[in-house]
């Protein structure tokens, strides 16, 4: 019988169903789930920044980074739920907990984030409570490293196969991009005299996203092609060079208000162009058969089957 | 627990009635998945959807036609089962794995879980669906309706141990009859899925009929995802920590 390799798909290498999909694309919504990974980030390295602040005794930089992770937090809580497609029944994600669900892992992490930042920002507030709420800044800061990353295994552990092989390098790309943010956050709400480790966060933060990012797409070759087309593509390159741009301003943000200004909203503008453009990658990375099918195919070319080991 | 039970789909004599379709559809009350005239071939379903639980291929080549009755794989390791948040899905007395709509609150995580891409949210309703491997009609000694509605013996149904058996037995009368590029997908309990309680037999690579060729569940990655993450959070800690460690003006 005759082989046509091209006879569902012209001009391509590969065989498919004419051309579907053999995976679903997430079915996330624009903007609540790249919101709520912003607003999760923001706020996880908020909280961190809050506690490294109360461990150094800046308090004015301590009382924005306490209403940051709060703000953050709350305001992500709001996407997260508006997203479920039944919201009434939310609580059902603390109905159990299960490690092998990172959304689990994530729903319990930002309860107790969600949580803990409450009582800090409210006793930053009222003057209630000040050791509680010091207390809750401290653990804030544990609660915040796991919101900055913990978002990365929640994409990462999906069949997407632009997210799933990203793996190692998205919680380096998110947890950049959260100091980055946080960063912005905290340069724009804090006098410029007391903001330094502000500034010195966001451009940190910054570099790393950068890094992390470039790093990915070299990586991944075939499947990293989403990162670099379309419109994933264009939003990648623009919150590349926005969060590069605002990084370097930042170093010299110290100087003026509209330095400062321009440097925390480029970063804040680069941050959130990632998050929108890592989900429309996985989108695209899942829309396309090539990225399922190939991959797997030289696998199996290669004579080397996937496997569960020891399980 | 009873004994695993499966489905064998042996697609070499698949007609392509669709009768398996509108049995699933009837015994589960699946709502109408549109009326949608692809013409690509005589398939006008497309694709397994949260409506959607049995889905006919038609695979049209020079000389012959494939047809093919996919359906919800029910894996021994299933990503779908592993990532759900709630609890909503879990692993039936039969092996199965179902989805307790009364307890799913339409997260989604499952729906780009699912190497497979079979389990997907229904909009208007806000929760996930997919095949039940008609749980009901087990639990009541039946056979599920798509095998029972069958009529070809394509869709066999029963304890998954026999249907690997005879599918094996299936092949090799086919390689001796001369059709060598019969194959079984998914019946290898090594395979990155540890298996399929849903398996098949195909005379093509599985991506012609729409099926990935080398799945893998993607919670066997887990543990390796959570160090990277671990170390990405150790590393946020320590940039914080040198962004602070400065004198205080």
């Amino acid at each position: 019988m005759p082989r046509r390799r091209d006879e569902m798909v012209p001009d391509a290498e590969f065989r498919s169903y004419y051309g579907q999909p053999v995976l679903k694309p997430p079915i996330w919504h624009e903007p609540h789930m790249p919101a709520y990974l912003y607003l999760g980030g923001l706020s996880g390295a908020a909280g961190a920044m809050a506690a490294a602040a109360r461990l150094t005794g800046r308090d004015r930089l301590e009382l924005a980074a306490r209403m940051a992770a709060f703000a953050g937090a709350s305001a992500g809580t709001v996407f997260l739920v508006a997203e479920l497609g039944r919201p009434m029944r939310f609580l059902n994600m603390l109905r159990v907990f299960k490690l092998t669900s990172p959304m689990s892992v994530g729903s319990w992490t930002l309860a107790a984030h969600s949580g803990l930042t409450g009582v800090a920002a409210g006793s930053a507030v009222t003057g209630l409570l000040p050791l509680a709420g010091d207390a809750a800044t401290l653990a804030s800061g544990l609660t915040g490293v796991a919101m900055a990353t913990y978002t990365a295994v929640l994409l990462a552990d999906t069949a997407v196969p632009a997210w799933h092989e990203g793996m190692r390098e998205l919680p380096f790309l998110f947890s950049g991009s959260a100091l980055a943010s946080a960063g912005a956050a905290l340069m724009l709400t804090t006098p410029r005299a007391l903001a330094g480790p502000a500034r010195a966060a966001a451009a940190a933060g910054a570099m790393a996203e950068v890094v992390a990012g470039g790093l990915m797409e070299r990586r991944l070759g075939l499947v990293g092609e989403p990162y670099r087309e379309g419109r994933a593509g264009r939003l990648m390159r623009a919150s590349r060079a926005l969060t590069l741009g605002g990084g370097l301003l930042a170093t010299v943000a110290g100087r003026s208000r509209t330095l400062t200004a321009l440097s925390g909203l480029a970063i804040t503008a680069g941050a959130l162009c990632t998050r929108f453009g890592v989900l429309e990658a996985g989108r695209a990375s899942a829309k396309d058969p090539r990225y399922t099918v190939v991959p797997q195919r030289d696998r199996l070319d290669a004579g080397q089957p996937a496997s569960v080991p020891g399980r | 627990m009873a004994e695993r039970m499966g489905f064998f789909t042996d697609t070499t004599v698949c007609i392509g009635c669709k009768a398996c379709e509108v049995a699933c559809k009837e015994w589960n009350d699946v709502p109408d998945d549109g009326f949608v005239f692809r013409a690509t071939s005589y398939d006008n379903t497309g694709a397994l959807g949260a409506s959607t639980w049995r889905h006919v291929a038609f695979v049209e080549q020079d000389g012959r036609w494939l047809m093919s009755s996919d359906v919800c794989k029910h894996c021994t390791h299933a990503a779908c089962l592993d990532v759900c948040p709630t609890g909503a899905l879990f692993r039936t007395e039969f092996d199965t794995v179902v989805v307790q709509a009364d307890v799913c609150n339409g997260c989604g995580y499952c729906v780009p879980a699912c190497p497979y891409g079979v389990i997907d949210r229904r909009e208007d309703d806000g929760r996930a669906w997919k095949c039940t491997l008609c749980y009901d009609r087990l639990r009541g000694g039946m056979e599920p309706a798509c095998a029972k509605a069958c009529p070809t013996k394509s869709i066999q149904f029963g304890p998954l141990d026999e249907l690997r058996q005879r599918a094996e037995e299936r092949v090799e009368r086919l390689h001796a009859e001369g059709t060598t590029e019969a194959r079984l997908y998914g019946a290898d309990p090594d395979n990155g899925v540890g298996g399929t309680g849903a398996f098949f037999l195909l005379l093509d690579e599985p991506e012609t009929y729409g099926l990935p060729p080398d799945p893998v569940v993607t919670t066997r990655d887990l543990p390796a995802m959570w160090r990277w993450a671990g170390g990405a959070a150790l590393a946020l800690a320590a940039g914080v920590a040198v962004c602070f460690a400065g004198r205080k003006p």
